[in-house]
């Protein structure tokens, strides 16, 4: 089934299934990328991470990146679970699995997908630290658009 | 009815997740201005919109029984 691909769930993410949706028997490499919750951010200690999605439209756009793999890369599978609410430190927030043939086009595939994971997906996360609370976007701790926000070249990739 | 979805600190700014508006007709830019006559948002003319789970410009239409979300800067992976 193509729409559990990608997924965004509430409960830890079991990295194993996310590999099992890619496997297959043209594949010769499997990529797994898997993001986790960081203690540290520059000097500033993080208790615990919180996420939230607008879930329709997560969905949609993951598997828009899943479009844009496919085109770039014809011969890779990709699956990708993002994780939402609660997260303690070391916790798995994403997992992104990519099967090709062959290795280049996995590991370019799956850094791709990360990276327009961070432009294009409505997720947003708030670091609960030792000394407070921010939703993190466009705050100092974190500037992922020189603009403060992705401008419509960069959404429409 | 238009419906608008807030998350992360717009929804904390307004104290809600969803508001609801009796209009027929306007633009994402007509909507953001409306919206910040009531609401304390001043960094609506700073964040994306999304009108039925799409990126929308300012200039775009909005009609009623169109779901509009404000994105602020997203921060996954």
């Amino acid at each position: 089934m193509a729409s559990e691909l990608f997924e965004i769930v509430e409960e830890s993410i079991e990295v194993g299934d996310v590999i099992k949706k890619v496997e297959r028997r043209e594949a010769g490499a499997i990529t797994t990328f898997i993001g986790t919750v960081r203690e540290w951010t520059q000097g500033k200690q993080t208790v615990y991470l919180e996420y939230q999605a607008y879930i329709p439209m997560a969905v949609k756009m993951l598997s828009q990146i899943g479009d844009e793999v496919k085109a770039q890369w014809p011969d890779t599978i990709i699956a990708i679970t993002h994780r939402i609410g609660r997260l303690d430190i070391s916790e798995i927030a994403v997992v992104i699995a990519v099967s090709s043939p062959h290795r280049k086009a996995a590991y370019q595939a799956n850094e791709y997908a990360i990276e327009r994971i961070k432009q294009i997906v409505p997720i947003w996360k708030k670091e609960h630290w030792t000394d407070g609370e921010t939703w993190i976007g466009d705050q100092l701790e974190n500037v992922p658009y020189k603009a403060g926000k992705p401008t419509i070249k960069e959404i429409e990739g | 009815m238009i419906t608008v979805l807030l998350f992360a600190h717009l929804q904390e700014s307004v104290g809600k997740d969803r508001i609801q508006l009796p209009i027929e007709r306007t633009t994402v830019k007509e909507l953001k201005t409306e919206l910040q006559q009531t609401y304390p948002l001043p960094e609506l003319d700073r964040v994306m919109t999304a009108v039925n789970e799409e990126f929308a410009k300012n200039d775009r239409l909005i009609k009623a029984g169109d779901v509009v979300a404000f994105i602020p800067p997203i921060s996954g992976g």
